[in-house]
């Protein structure tokens, strides 16, 4: 017998078709059959009223560690993927760190697999870019994207060797993927623990520095140019980083971005004001004031082209240790819509329809997923989003397996309150407390 | 600089001191700092008698927890401690768990399991008196933290200085050396800025980045410049040790340009006070007739230190009165 969901009276807020208006929403089976001001109900069709709330295409966040294979007591496909819904993601591109690396399609259909039996929400591999991430050998990148990668990444460690960055992206223009880099020059940071600045002089902490990003996102443009192949440059977090990335779109090269939450909402003062708190420790770090600025100014003018997470789930013993010895990396999944509501939308930086441009259309256009839009036809995947309800961010009971948060605590305005997957409703905030 | 916070001392502590814990220089008031040296010069008293003990900590356990190799400071709270009477036991990382891969904390909530009435703290890595702190109920001394900062090493400079030229304002400090890498720069920046005086600071730009033009001081590569008309100058140790070495080339091109020699003390105050924290590298960051000279007050810091190490311990472990 057919399945069928009723969305009643959300505010659909759809870039796509430049709509943002109120609408109900038909699901059969999975699938979008109808969107119109006023649908009738069926006696059989469970209804949900959406009634002050936002209906948006399903949002994708595009960096995402699950960690499975091989570091399970971190986070697996299942508890990432459940924290990814809980955050108002349909879907997560999985970065290729894990042990093994995913860089044979063996390892991509093994997660590919694993997401269909216990995924929450859609997985989409990303593979590495050189055998084992060791920055030498390139992976067998057709047979990659044939078994389901959507994009490459050596995440976590940057491309050393120009030479080697430069044939693969020469090589993976057969793919039609991007090559995703984490840009940083490693002989400027080696050692560093946060921002150099101000801030690690005063506590005394190894430093890496805003051009260890700048330099490397200069070479990757020229790169871009070289190849004419598409480089997307991940968690930008300096203004230079920033004004490259304008000026290479400016110049029309291929070149795309992604920023993080955190790094649109905190900068090094923390360090110094919570001290010493490894829950603050990233890589990039937390950079300056003026450095989360450009990051919002980036966002919101079109230069940066998508919120991402980077969720990077650590053991509690790989963070409860001296600031220069903790792992790099904070969880984000559940904070980074509500982090974008209550830092961009809520304080008049960025629209609405930015907003969702960024978690939507932007990470699908990048990664080559078909484009996100509440239209008849298309999969049933939408997030709802109560876009004035205070809550407080609580990260004792986060559906991640790990606990490395710098938001636990926070209150904010606004959240994703529904999260629907193939017309399947597998979120939502069990109770409301009026805001 | 403000926004950094500890828990108030639930203990009642004499005078204007209302710590738990000394972890830096910075957070200081100056009259918080003024307060540790008028107590220091009395505890200086104590030193001097034929039976240098009073019983004011008596029945308290002060662990000297060192990460890191140091004999001077180790031994200077421990005597400080035991001229108050407290029981010191050292946990020295040779001989500690830590060389069987024990993690920090592990270190840390066994010590606390053993309550502890204070813990003095060296360890390499910034920040790690501050990790402590979150775990324990005792009292934390930062005695060196990774280049955070040594308050008690400011502390018995700024005593040294007070005995000898009578005052802590109004004066020009000059700190030379790696000052980058260095928690006694720090320490001393922080202490004499807050007290009134001027701090030139002056070494090789690699040891000395831009960001301290940020930083309440004068910035020089020239020594010459950094030593005009200074009261007194703080030589650090170059920390060969540490990863110095790609920041300059020689270390006699270090000694030519920045050791402090008896040719250059022409440029300083008559009567200026040379300090060192200690251990020195003679004849690379000072030569020999400079650090045994006339002016050098080097020995009677190490006196000092024990008089502030006693201070410190006995404001925070809150001796009733000053003895």
């Amino acid at each position: 017998m057919t399945e069928r969901l009723l969305i009643r009276e959300g505010r659909v807020v759809d870039p796509t078709q430049g709509l943002d208006d109120f609408r109900d929403i038909l699901i059969e089976d999975g699938v979008i059959r109808e969107v119109a001001p006023r649908l009738p109900t069926f006696p059989e069709a469970k209804t949900l009223e959406a009634r002050g709330l936002i209906v948006a295409p399903g949002f994708i966040d595009m960096h995402v560690h699950l960690r499975e294979p091989g570091e399970e007591d971190k986070e697996t496909i299942e508890t990432g993927t459940r924290a990814a819904a809980a955050g108002g993601f349909t879907a997560v591109a999985c970065m290729a760190n894990t042990t093994p690396v995913n860089d044979t399609a063996a390892v991509t259909q093994w997660i590919l697999e694993r997401a269909r039996t216990v995924g929450i929400v859609r997985v989409y591999p990303v593979a590495a870019v050189t055998r084992g991430l060791r920055g030498e050998e390139l992976t067998e990148m057709g047979e990659l994207v044939d078994a389901g990668a959507v994009a490459f990444s050596d995440d976590g460690r940057p491309i050393r060797s120009t030479q080697v960055l430069r044939c693969a992206l020469e090589y993976s223009r057969m793919t039609d993927r991007v090559l995703i880099d984490h840009c940083e020059d490693p002989d400027l940071t080696q050692g560093g623990a946060m921002n150099e600045g101000y801030y690690s002089s005063l506590l005394g902490l190894p430093g890496i520095p805003a051009e260890a990003e700048a330099i490397a996102v200069a070479r990757d443009i020229f790169l871009a140019r070289l190849t004419e192949a598409p480089v997307h440059v991940a968690h930008v977090s300096t203004r230079a980083a920033v004004e490259l990335i304008r000026w290479a779109k400016q110049k029309g090269l291929p070149v795309t971005a992604e920023a993080t939450p955190h790094h649109f909402t905190l900068s090094d003062r923390a360090v110094y004001e919570r001290p010493y708190d490894t829950n603050l420790k990233m890589n990039p770090p937390l950079r300056t004031d003026d450095d989360v600025t450009a990051v919002v100014e980036g966002l919101a003018d079109g230069t940066i082209d998508a919120i991402a997470s980077d969720h990077a789930p650590h053991r509690l013993d790989d963070k409860r240790v001296e600031f220069d010895l903790a792992a790099f990396g904070v969880i984000g999944l559940e904070t980074a819509v509500a982090l974008a509501l209550d830092r961009l939308v809520h304080t008049g930086r960025l629209s609405l329809r930015r907003m969702v441009e960024l978690f939507t259309v932007g990470p699908a256009r990048i990664l080559r997923l078909p484009t996100p839009t509440v239209a008849p036809g298309r999969p049933a995947d939408l997030t709802l989003i109560d876009p004035d309800q205070a809550w407080t961010y609580r990260v004792a009971e986060s559906f991640s397996r790990s606990r490395n948060s710098p938001f636990d605590g926070w209150t904010f305005r606004g959240r994703a309150v529904r999260t629907i997957v193939g017309g399947q409703v597998v979120f939502e905030v069990s109770s409301q407390p009026a805001g | 600089m403000t926004g950094r916070t500890e828990p108030a001392s639930d203990m009642t502590s004499p005078g204007r001191w209302h710590r738990r814990h000394l972890l830096a220089i910075e957070p200081l008031s100056r009259e918080e700092i003024l307060t540790v040296l008028d107590v220091a010069a009395a505890m200086k008293e104590v030193s001097q008698r034929d039976v240098k003990k009073v019983p004011a900590l008596r029945g308290k356990t002060v662990v000297l927890l060192f990460f890191e190799p140091s004999t001077r400071t180790r031994t200077s709270f421990e005597i400080a401690a035991k001229r108050l009477s407290a029981d010191t036991v050292s946990f020295a990382v040779s001989t500690s768990s830590v060389s069987k891969g024990e993690t920090f904390l592990d270190t840390v909530l066994n010590l606390q399991a053993m309550a502890p009435d204070a813990i003095v703290v060296r360890h390499r890595s910034a920040g790690a008196p501050y990790f402590i702190t979150n775990y324990i109920d005792a009292c934390v001394i930062n005695a060196g933290d990774g280049s955070h900062e040594h308050p008690t090493q400011a502390l018995l400079d700024a005593m040294t200085v007070r005995e000898r030229l009578g005052r802590l304002d109004g004066l020009k400090v000059a700190i030379v050396g790696d000052i980058l890498h260095s928690r006694v720069a720090r320490s001393n920046i922080f202490l004499w800025h807050k007290v009134g005086s001027e701090v030139w600071v002056c070494g090789p730009p690699t040891l000395l980045p831009p960001v301290f033009r940020q930083w309440p001081v004068r910035v020089t590569y020239r020594l010459e410049e950094a030593l005009e008309g200074a009261d007194v100058i703080i030589v650090l140790r170059l920390q060969l040790e540490r990863h110095v070495s790609l920041r300059f080339p020689s270390i006699r091109e270090y000694f030519q340009r920045y050791g402090l020699t008896r040719e250059r003390l022409k440029y300083a105050k008559a009567g200026v006070l040379i300090m060192h924290p200690g251990p020195m590298n003679r004849g690379i960051e000072i030569e020999s007739e400079v650090a045994d000279g006339p002016d050098s007050v080097i020995l009677y810091q190490v006196s000092n230190g024990i008089a502030v190490r006693m201070a410190v311990l006995y404001l925070l472990l809150g001796g009733a009165t000053v003895p």
